[in-house]
């Protein structure tokens, strides 16, 4: 189930030691995300009971699973939000569990993050929110700025959009928005929690068109949360499907339908 | 309708057998009220470490500091001014009556001058903020964290304590005193009218014979106290915000609970503080 061969695992094992922040500025070679022995509990809850994941570069997994599983969390403790109880997270061969807060935050500028209901700051227009990022953490001018932000919300269809606020757009719009924020900083990680949850297929499959075209152009690794079987297949270049906090299957579609695991042909037959 | 009509059957149906409580199961709910409030101040303490911590790193998010400043200090000052106004002529027409009592008529400007200033223009400023700055803050914080705006925030690499939390805890600090000055300045303005609607008196005289044997401290350690209080409701309005849990329900809670412990917190200040004052500035 492993993909991460030895050398590779020595390597990233060996900048974990030595997490220096000019490495997070250059190429990185290896996988973009690597998981190792991960495990996460709330209270007497398992969620997760050893994750072994690896994202390459480029590459789209979607982590599939029933409600409950633990696949948002998973989002959480690759991006740092949560701790986890035990094992490693490699981004782009820096071992998250050991950096301070401000190697962290220079890790997570790296990284986009689309929430399941966009988390759009509701304080702010569509503007404000795409330029929320920018704004912090680059040099840019104000006119720089504005151009960037344009060229974001063309990309996702919503530029003639910019001064409304969250609460005037549907949730297709929001997401939408969301993913022009999460592409920002033109991060080298996507992370999308459920990006289809709640809207309708016509709408589902225009995201799910936006998400392959930014895929395309921006050369991400994404990690891809979802129940959407058809959202995962159209979209993914791998799938990992979760069950009891651990990865049940991992492959591509194709290799998940000719399983002959009793939990991956129930789950296929009931949500596909 | 019966008289236990209104009642709620929970307790409708008590008898008095069973509201009889044992000795070990009410020192037991003692013990749970405790042992949630120890709680409660330990993750407010951990809360104040992690604001201290972020304070400490660049960047200094100036422009939401400005933005916060506005929000606690020009929207919260017609609320302040209109209380102290209020405050100043109930205070003037009240203390008329029993000053002509005792034939001491004469001291109505400096007996409210010194009300105001010393008490009454603080305690009511803090309580004014209180209930609408620690609402807000505990509202819009406490929303923001069930629509995952806040994990948003720091996920892009913003640390959400100093964005959120240390802006507004200083923007509370920093503009209580001002607000204080706003609302003495109505109170005495404003029990200068109501005295003069009685008895006609130039506002040059009120004010000199009220602030006749005034000194510089009479000002500055009392005004100077409410930045105390604007670092309670800060703080309690940030924590409970950000410690919110569950839907529209949670971020109700949050607004309530901000508002009754920085009420109650700035009331307990209020006490312990007047009495610092009162050995340092005798």
């Amino acid at each position: 189930m492993m993909h991460l061969g030895q050398e590779a695992l020595l390597a990233v094992q060996e900048s974990a030691i030595s997490p220096s922040m000019e490495s997070l500025g250059r190429k990185h070679d290896g996988p973009a995300v690597i998981l190792r022995g991960l495990h996460k509990s709330f209270g007497s809850q398992i969620v997760l009971d050893g994750i072994d994941l690896t994202v390459e570069n480029g590459e789209t997994l979607a982590v599939l699973g029933q409600s409950g599983t633990g696949k948002s969390v998973l989002l959480k403790l690759i991006i740092g939000l949560q701790e986890p109880d035990s094992g490693s997270i490699f981004i782009h061969g820096q071992d998250i569990a050991i950096l301070q807060l401000d190697a962290l935050n220079e890790i997570r500028k790296k990284m986009g993050f689309l929430f399941q209901q966009a988390a759009l700051y509701d304080s702010l227009t569509v503007e404000q929110n795409v330029a929320f990022p920018l704004k912090r953490h680059t040099n840019m001018t104000q006119a720089e700025q504005r151009d960037r932000i344009k060229e974001l919300l063309a990309e996702v269809g919503m530029e003639g959009d910019l001064k409304k606020m969250p609460s005037d757009l549907s949730g297709g719009m929001q997401k939408r928005v969301g993913l022009a924020r999460a592409l920002a900083l033109d991060p080298g990680i996507l992370l999308l929690d459920e990006p289809t949850a709640g809207l309708d297929p016509i709408t589902s499959g225009e995201i799910d068109e936006l998400i392959l075209k930014l895929q395309a152009e921006h050369d991400m690794a994404s990690i891809v949360v979802t129940h959407d079987l058809h959202s995962a297949k159209t979209i993914a270049d791998r799938l990992a499907l979760l069950h009891k906090g651990k990865v049940q299957i991992e492959g591509s579609f194709k290799q998940l339908e000719e399983s002959d695991n009793a939990f991956v042909a129930e789950f296929l037959k009931r949500d596909y | 309708m019966s008289p236990n009509a209104r009642i709620p059957p929970r307790w409708n149906s008590l008898d008095a057998g069973q509201a009889a409580f044992s000795v070990p199961s009410l020192l037991v709910s003692v013990w749970s009220v405790i042992n949630q409030f120890l709680e409660w101040f330990g993750d407010l303490g951990l809360f104040a470490w992690q604001v201290i911590r972020a304070a400490v790193r660049r960047p200094f998010e100036g422009r939401e500091l400005i933005r916060q400043l506005d929000e606690v200090g020009s929207k919260s000052l017609p609320l302040v001014a209109l209380a102290g106004a209020a405050i100043g002529a109930v205070l003037s027409l009240e203390s008329r009556s029993s000053l002509v009592r005792f034939g001491a008529k004469s001291m109505l400007p400096v007996a409210l001058v010194y009300s105001i200033i010393h008490e009454t223009g603080p305690i009511v400023t803090g309580l004014v903020v209180s209930g609408r700055v620690g609402a807000g803050i505990g509202a819009e914080l406490g929303s923001m964290k069930v629509t995952e705006q806040i994990e948003a925030i720091e996920a892009s690499g913003v640390n959400p304590y100093k964005f959120l939390a240390f802006t507004r805890i200083v923007a509370c600090i920093l503009m209580l005193p001002l607000l204080t000055l706003a609302a003495d300045f109505c109170g005495v303005l404003f029990g200068w009218v109501a005295e003069t609607l009685v008895e006609p008196v130039s506002f040059h005289r009120f004010i000199s014979e009220g602030f006749a044997g005034a000194s510089f401290s009479d000002f500055l350690a009392p005004t100077l106290r409410t930045a105390v209080f604007g670092l309670i409701i800060g703080m309690i309005g940030c924590f409970q915000g950000m410690r919110t849990k569950g839907g529209t329900a949670g971020v109700g809670y949050s607004a309530t609970s901000s508002v009754v412990l920085a009420s109650l917190f700035v009331i307990l200040a209020d006490v312990i503080l007047v009495k610092f004052i009162l050995v340092f500035f005798p």
